[in-house]
């Protein structure tokens, strides 16, 4: 409590410097683009990752078009952090749209951030694509909000069928994360779809994001002998549960969703892993040339592995480029309201919309997640990936398409 | 029943990192009638002090007992430095003002740490080397306890001991004992009391930074913001016990550590946090001088 009335504090002083440094996109012959995300806090890998992957796709337009849409430059994505709160997230949105008058605006990965930072693009008008939220509530702010992953309702679907189907087990346990609406929203998802195809959940417990200590919970769930342990959190918690289980000598698998997703994931939970399953958006030594490309590009880049995070970071924002260069084929005059007009204004407004019309139209987009087509609800439907972590590697398991 | 006897293992284990935190707390008001709030920070330096000694040294290729102690002694020392720099260049200044003065003083080097904890560290978690491969023993009746948890229990049972030695049968003890009970009459009788607060406080950094290195070890996630809560619930546990008074900081830790762990292990872990003031709230309605403290009255 003491802690997030100071570090709001030092964000008020820190947003006023940026006020002053005053970097307004209106009336200039330029595209504005803005992104938010955790560059630092708990998930600062999920905001870094977003922001590797927006930036291999800005460098891509900038190689193959001198970072030109219908003749207009792209300047630079304006990114911000949001150090991995809600409360900031709005703040950092409102920044971008009245602040920086960004014509689009790429989401968060946690959905509670993405949840905050919705409704102030709603109300402006200004597209929001999020790469990585999958709480449906995301998309349910408004018509100008989209996303190219799947959702937990699927999500929590594909770990109940492959746990009860590939894996054959009927009794689990659920420890989720209260504080997080993925992870409830997850659970909840999990254990319908569970429960319906005859398997049982032993036991339910929870704990709160930032907890260290989970081997009360975890002796509560040893005392039921559960066949598997389902973990819907993020990877920081995930990894320590991995490690305490193991402590305690459970010896069942855990199963996660796309939160577990992180390089850091392995380097927490170490060989406590072993033997684990989560579902994801892609797996890296899945043989899709366009991934591969990927990969290779963000590996000379970065010098290291991406995660999906930074895959979907990649697909979002070129939906969202294509978007713009149809825009401006079909209605250059149209498109100019979206760098030549100011924010709020009836031109930037009427382009915004036209915009959105044709992201809402993205029909068979080949991404190096999967094939996006969004659905009237403005979201993604495409298979997901499960993975299995074998002597401290992920390896892919299987593909599950929606039912 | 074996489920009951795992919580019980699960929260003295947890309870005994209280206690070794608390137990700086108790010293310190004890002494100068002061709480000083950047404890709970030191904890946090003493678990970053070992993991760049653990870095250093490449504990985590060799873990070992030896390796395992070097970053232990590494840290309590590191940590008993700030203690002493802490001491003489934030609270010493305004000894003689009011307690208010020193209160807010104490704030302030907490919050001094925490965000320049953030500024050099960084705000994201670092991974504690594993110093000490994680073994299981069986304890019986399907009680299971990590070689780890036993290393905390081993490590906060012997510092505890130290402790107790110094301050009864030493002569520094002694004087620490005299200028609790009043800081003119120490002075009178020839003690340096400058020294003995040092003192104090030094001893006190050294077994927040031991918690700090034991609380790593076994979760192995460290930040800058790690000593705010366990700071607050260890301040809570010395209340507990009686502030002021050595054992009662031990029991009032081991009393919150299995208290929170039966609560989220039989209620609900959303009350985990909650369970720390409830009990402060609960001994200050029955018993305000804590389980252990004596009832004074104070002159008006």
């Amino acid at each position: 409590m003491r802690s997030s009335i100071r570090m709001r504090g030092a964000l008020s002083v820190l947003t006023g410097l940026l006020l002053l440094a005053g970097c307004g996109g209106s009336g200039k012959d330029e595209l504005v683009i803005g992104e938010y995300g955790s560059l630092t806090g708990a998930d600062i890998t999920f905001g870094q990752s977003t922001k590797n992957g927006v930036q291999i796709a800005y460098d891509e337009l900038v190689a193959k078009k001198e970072g030109k849409i219908g003749g207009i430059p792209v300047r630079q994505i304006v990114v911000e952090d949001d150090q991995g709160r809600a409360e900031e997230a709005a703040t950092v949105v409102q920044k971008l749209v009245n602040q920086d008058q960004v014509c689009a605006v790429i989401g968060e990965v946690a959905s509670s951030r993405s949840l905050a930072g919705a409704p102030i693009c709603q109300q402006a008008s200004v597209p929001m694509i999020t790469p990585s939220s999958t709480n449906p509530r995301v998309t349910q702010v408004g018509d100008f909000i989209f996303r190219v992953c799947f959702m937990d309702d699927f999500q929590g679907a594909v770990m109940a069928r492959f746990t009860r189907d590939n894996l054959k087990l009927k009794r689990v346990a659920i420890l989720k994360d209260v504080k997080s609406d993925y992870s409830v929203g997850l659970a909840q998802y999990f254990t319908q779809v569970f429960k319906e195809n005859g398997g049982e959940v032993v036991i339910e417990q929870a704990y709160s994001a930032g907890d260290q200590d989970f081997r009360a919970q975890l002796t509560a769930i040893k005392a039921r002998n559960p066949e598997a342990i389902v973990v819907p959190g993020y990877y920081t918690e995930a990894g320590l549960i991995a490690r305490q289980t193991r402590e305690l000598g459970i010896t069942v698998p855990l199963i996660g969703g796309d939160g577990w997703e992180s390089e850091q994931l392995l380097a927490i939970g170490g060989e406590a892993l072993n033997g684990c399953y989560y579902s994801n958006h892609w797996a890296l030594d899945y043989p899709d040339p366009k991934l591969q490309e990927f990969l290779q590009r963000y590996r000379a880049a970065y010098k290291s592995d991406p995660d999906a995070i930074a895959g979907l970071a990649y697909d979002a924002t070129t939906v969202l480029f294509t978007a713009m260069e149809r825009l401006a084929e079909q209605d250059p005059a149209t498109f100019k309201g979206l760098s030549h007009s100011k924010a709020g204004s009836d031109a930037r407004r009427a382009a915004t919309r036209k915009l959105r019309d044709l992201i809402a139209d993205t029909q068979e987009f080949v991404g190096v997640c999967g094939t996006v087509s969004l659905d009237e609800n403005r979201n993604a439907s495409k298979p997901a990936v499960v993975i299995e972590i074998k002597d401290g590697k992920k390896i892919y398991n299987t593909s599950i398409k929606p039912a | 029943m074996s489920e009951f006897l795992q919580q019980l293992v699960n929260g003295v284990t947890w309870g005994s990192v209280y206690a070794l935190i608390a137990l700086g707390y108790t010293m310190v008001y004890g002494i100068l009638r002061l709480i000083n709030f950047a404890h709970g920070d030191v904890y946090m330096l003493g678990a970053f002090f070992a993991y760049f000694t653990a870095r250093a040294i490449g504990a985590q290729q060799n873990p070992g007992p030896l390796n395992a102690l070097l970053v232990l002694a590494a840290a309590m020392v590191g940590c008993g430095a700030i203690g002493y720099i802490i001491e003489r260049l934030a609270y010493r200044p305004v000894r003689k003002s009011s307690r208010l003065a020193a209160l807010i003083t104490a704030i302030g080097v907490s919050l001094l740490l925490e965000n320049g904890g953030v500024l050099m560290f960084g705000g994201d978690p670092k991974f504690f080397p594993q110093v000490i491969t994680a073994r299981n023993l069986a304890l019986g009746g399907g009680v299971t306890i990590s070689n780890q948890q036993i290393i905390i229990l081993v490590v906060s049972l012997a510092l505890m001991l130290a402790l107790r030695f110094i301050v009864l049968y030493t002569r520094v003890g002694k004087a620490m004992r005299a200028v609790s009970h009043s800081h003119t009459a120490a002075a009178l009788m020839g003690i340096s009391v400058d020294r003995i607060i040092s003192f104090t406080f030094v001893l006190g950094s050294t077994l927040a930074a031991a918690a700090g290195v034991l609380v790593a070890l076994q979760n192995p996630k460290i930040e800058p913001l790690m000593g705010v809560m366990p700071g607050l619930k260890a301040f809570v546990a010395a209340v507990l016990g009686g502030i002021g008074n050595i054992p009662g900081a031990v029991i009032g830790g081991l009393v919150m550590g299995v208290a929170e762990v039966m609560v989220v292990g039989y209620l609900s872990p959303t009350y985990r946090d909650a369970i720390a003031f409830v009990l402060l709230i609960v001994i200050l309605l029955v018993r305000p001088a804590g389980i252990l403290g004596k009832a004074t009255v104070e002159k008006v």
